[in-house]
């Protein structure tokens, strides 16, 4: 049997087991009860060489359909420059362990020191990690963190605006470490802050979670959370899209102490949901609860600039049960991948993207009313790349029959409220096209 | 390795651009955004070339270390190869630019996937059903533990709120349990590392939820009284979970489930060959027996009898635990190491596994204290070199290693020993990658003898060498503007 991962020729394997004593590959199991032994054979597939991988994974391709994407909702169909995929693929980046041998691991060290200075400047805030799984578990981690971060509190509230999928991954998390969680309703499409200020008033409430663009689009104005939620000594969380702090009010000028969610805008193609980045910013005094790994400067003993992983008190490899997290890595390579686009980015870039998302999202709104078939859902409410119409045309079918045509759009977002996104990579044809498509969708 | 000490920001001149953008020919843009909600702020995002971005980030993979690279004998990470061909397949296009809120019928080949690898999962471990969703081992740990708490909670069975984990388990287990929720109970280890089966007795009741365990356990040491703990924890209503980080010894060998194990799990980055991209991203997908399926996260996949695939939930769940569907590329790295091992190649892994860390032990355990001297499973640990008398540490002989050019083993854990060294070599390198590196190790531990102070200074070799790490926790410089 040859095998390309595997590099044993029989003298090796002879000559080996000769230098441990024993004397055939089974005997190495020698301690374990034969009844656990798996004697049977597998129910896989017969081993594959790499050509038929290939084929199968070919196959497997045709079986998707390559969809113009009109849609958001949590994952964006933002460009990612060719310079990713060709740094990425590098193996000293690629196979690479946790840096834990700063001394031999100084490329990893330094990406994720360029990153979190990035996060920090996106989000406003004075810090930030290494990065976290996905937005929906920094979410969750924020309020765990407020949970640590505050004293005698025993719930958390989250505003009803937030998308979806974060307030359920939040909840399972609440329900199951031990806290409460209230989700605050929506006024208008946007937080109901006389509500949310309501429940601060029992001064029970560790922290606050509230999106800085939420799940219709929209873009919130979060002024007076963060003193209600101060006075009541909780903490104030903002969950935002990092692609469009470059050009919003960011969790920092909102006075927000923590900062959290995905940062797959930021150059990581879509991937089916995932691998994706989470991320986790704050105010530098909560840096010592700030959960995941944290690189800092330092200098070697010649005197040298390096950096190094820090704070390690607060890990759970160190702090065992008492650890605020059980998080041991992060998402380095994806943070990696956003580290390259925002280089190449740059301040300019970065308004041109989210000039063109903005200019393509509103053109798109315009001709969508002018259809007769959509109306506002939220007179007057400012959006930037994404938003939410009612629709006269029952919305699954609407959604079900531009997929049909090859268009994910219009997702359905409960009652008759339909959702778009337009980023830089649509053109005016595209969105033209998708108009006169919806027109002839009959109701 | 060459030093280079550039960060990005100090390549920006203003005026720069590494973007390459359509002009905005739109009427409206957003400044159009009005004032109070506009960011005033500046971004403080570097203004360089596309050229500097290049040869910033390749000169910065120059001072990094990878499995590429060499031989990375890192305990508990299972450092093996990571096939090329994986990386290709996770890349397809038509994967890529998969949105995750595509209608089913436009995603069937990704839904396949999801639901052939858990299949595959499910063979290899013996365990009933899988979620693929957890990111990484930690977070398949916490979820599994949601599911034991589920479990009980479902059954009216409420005053299971303590989890008993061995005193050598990694430091995740216990941190997961308290974030679950859960109170953590420490069953002690014997001198040989393996679990007091007297202890464990005297530890179980009726407010026990389970016992996690990894087998074999942090000393690379196969539990052998699993199928009587397994007894005795059912016996009290217990839960047994498996943390699937020391899995590599039984891939092909022993499976979970037959063992006992009612949650599993697996870390695909180390057992199916997924790169572990400088600390992720992972995937930690979760098993379980087929009682338990039905707590299971959401969102799952499954087959109907046409053979078409659909998302679906389940009201018993215990929860959502990641946005979408987890980490998919990389549960496409892991199927495609599946379909190369298939069921010929398996059989072999974890033997091979098992063949490189004796053979290292046996060849180096005159020079190494080997605490526990038996056959051990994919890792080992030496307490240290076996002659006390030098004063060198396992800090020192770690770093003389990265001179000779081979990573670090993992060091001072398990807490067991005060020197430990844990050395996992996998499968996947060659007895004259495991003879050179014995070499090396005894070469050390003759410096010790002669020549300590050479120890005791290294690395030397090094793009940089021992850092100050008190003054970096004491006083944090966390962003470049910091400097």
């Amino acid at each position: 049997m040859s095998f390309p991962y595997f590099p044993h020729t029989d003298t090796d394997i002879k000559g080996m087991l000769e230098r441990i004593g024993v004397k055939s590959l089974d005997e190495l199991y020698g301690e374990v009860p034969d009844e656990v032994i798996y004697k049977g054979d597998y129910d896989l597939p017969d081993a594959m060489p790499e050509m038929e991988i290939r084929r199968y994974f070919e196959n497997l391709d045709k079986q998707n359909r390559r969809l113009t994407v009109f849609c958001g909702c949590g994952a964006y169909d933002h460009y990612s420059p060719a310079v990713i995929p060709a740094i990425i693929s590098r193996g000293e980046f690629l196979t690479a362990y946790t840096p834990y041998q700063a001394e031999i691991s100084q490329g990893t060290l330094r990406y994720i020191f360029e990153f979190q200075t990035m996060i920090a400047g996106l989000t406003g805030m004075d810090c930030a990690n290494a990065s976290m799984y996905d937005g929906a578990t920094s979410a969750a981690e924020a309020m765990l963190m407020a949970m640590a971060a505050t004293k005698k509190k025993s719930r958390i509230l989250v505003s009803g605006t937030m998308p979806a999928n974060v307030i359920e991954t939040v909840s399972t998390y609440a329900k199951y470490h031990g806290f409460g969680m209230d989700v605050i309703p929506e006024d208008g499409g946007v937080t109901d802050k006389k509500s949310m200020a309501d429940e601060l008033l029992a001064g029970d409430v560790a922290g606050i979670l509230v999106p800085s663009v939420n799940r219709y689009g929209i873009i919130e104005d979060l002024s007076g959370l963060a003193d209600a939620v101060h006075v009541s000594k909780g903490l104030l969380a903002v969950y935002s899209d990092p692609s469009v702090l470059a050009v919003i009010r960011t969790p920092g000028e909102w006075g927000a102490d923590i900062a959290c969610g995905d940062a797959q805008p930021l150059g990581i193609p879509l991937n089916f949901g995932g691998p994706y980045v989470g991320f986790l910013a704050c105010r530098k005094e909560l840096v010592r609860k700030l959960p995941g790994r944290i690189v800092g400067a330092t200098t070697d003993i010649d005197g040298k600039r390096a950096f190094v992983l820090t704070l390690q008190a607060r890990e759970q490899h160190i702090r065992r049960e008492k650890a605020n997290s059980n998080i041991c890595s992060n998402q380095s390579l994806m943070a990696l991948y956003v580290t390259i686009y925002l280089s190449l980015m740059g301040k300019e870039g970065m308004r041109r993207v989210n000039d063109l998302s903005y200019g393509g999202a509103h053109y798109l709104h315009k001709r969508l009313l002018e259809t007769g078939k959509f109306s506002e859902a939220f007179e007057g409410k400012p959006f930037l790349k994404e938003f939410t119409l009612r629709t006269s045309l029952p919305a699954e079918k609407l959604h079900a029959a531009l997929a049909a045509k090859g268009y994910l759009a219009a997702m359905p977002m409960g009652d008759d409220l339909v959702s778009f996104c337009v980023t830089e990579k649509r053109t005016r044809e595209e969105i033209d096209k998708l108009v006169e498509l919806i027109k002839t969708v009959e109701p | 390795m060459k030093y280079y000490d550039k960060l990005i920001f100090e390549l920006s001149q203003n005026g720069r651009c590494g973007y390459s953008l359509p002009e905005c020919g739109w009427d409206e843009t957003a400044t159009d955004i009005s004032a109070c909600l506009r960011r005033e702020s500046d971004t403080r995002l570097p203004e360089v070339s596309e050229p500097d971005v290049v040869r910033h980030y390749t000169n910065l993979s120059n001072m990094n270390f990878g499995v590429d690279t060499g031989f990375y004998p890192l305990g508990s990470c299972t450092m093996k190869y990571n096939p090329k061909i994986n990386e290709e397949v996770a890349s397809m296009p038509g994967f890529a630019c998969l949105h995750p809120l595509q209608p089913e019928s436009t995603a069937q080949g990704a839904l396949q996937l999801y639901h052939d690898l858990s299949k595959a999962l499910s063979a290899i471990t013996g365990m009933a059903e899988f979620s693929l969703n957890p990111f990484a081992g930690a977070h398949g740990e916490l979820t599994g533990l949601m599911i034991m708490r589920q479990y009980h909670l479902q059954r009216g069975d409420v005053g299971r709120t303590r989890v008993i984990v061995p005193d050598s388990a990694h430091g995740t287990n216990p941190a997961s349990a308290a974030v679950c929720g859960l109170e953590v109970v420490v069953v002690k280890s014997k001198p040989d590392g393996t679990i007091d089966t007297e202890e464990l007795a005297s530890l179980l009741d009726e407010t026990i939820a389970g016992i996690m365990m990894t087998n074999p356990n942090t000393l690379g040491l196969f539990e052998t009284e699993i199928l009587k703990i397994a007894e005795m924890v059912h016996g009290c209503g217990g839960l047994l979970y498996y943390d699937g980080a020391n899995f590599n010894p039984l891939l092909g060998k022993v499976r979970p489930g037959d063992m006992g194990f009612d949650i599993l799990h697996l870390n695909l980055h180390k057992t199916f060959s997924t790169p572990h991209g400088g600390g992720g991203p992972g995937s930690g997908p979760v098993g379980v027996a087929s009682r338990l399926a039905e707590y299971l996260p959401y969102p799952r996949v499954e087959r109907d009898d046409d053979g078409c695939y659909h998302i679906v939930g389940s009201d018993k769940s215990a929860g959502r635990v990641s946005g979408f569907m987890g980490n998919f590329t990389v549960l496409m790295k892991a199927y495609a190491y599946i379909l190369s091992l298939g069921k010929q190649n398996i059989k072999k892994a974890g033997a091979l596994a098992t063949l490189n860390a004796n053979y290292i032990k046996e060849s180096l355990k005159d020079c190494y204290k080997l605490p526990v001297d038996k056959l051990c499973k994919h890792e080992f640990v030496f307490d240290g070199l076996a002659d006390k008398s030098t004063g060198v540490t396992t800090l020192d002989i770690a770093k003389r290693l990265l001179d000779y050019g081979f990573h670090a083993p993992t060091i001072y854990f398990p807490l067991l020993f005060h020197q430990s060294i844990m050395i996992e070599p996998t499968e996947t390198e060659s007895k004259e990658t495991l003879d050179a590196f014995v070499s090396v190790m005894r070469k050390i531990a003759e410096e010790a003898k002669t020549e300590p102070e050479v120890l005791r200074d290294a690395p030397h070799n090094t793009p940089v060498r021992r850092l100050d790490e008190t003054t970096a926790a004491k006083h944090p410089i966390l962003t470049y503007f910091e400097l």
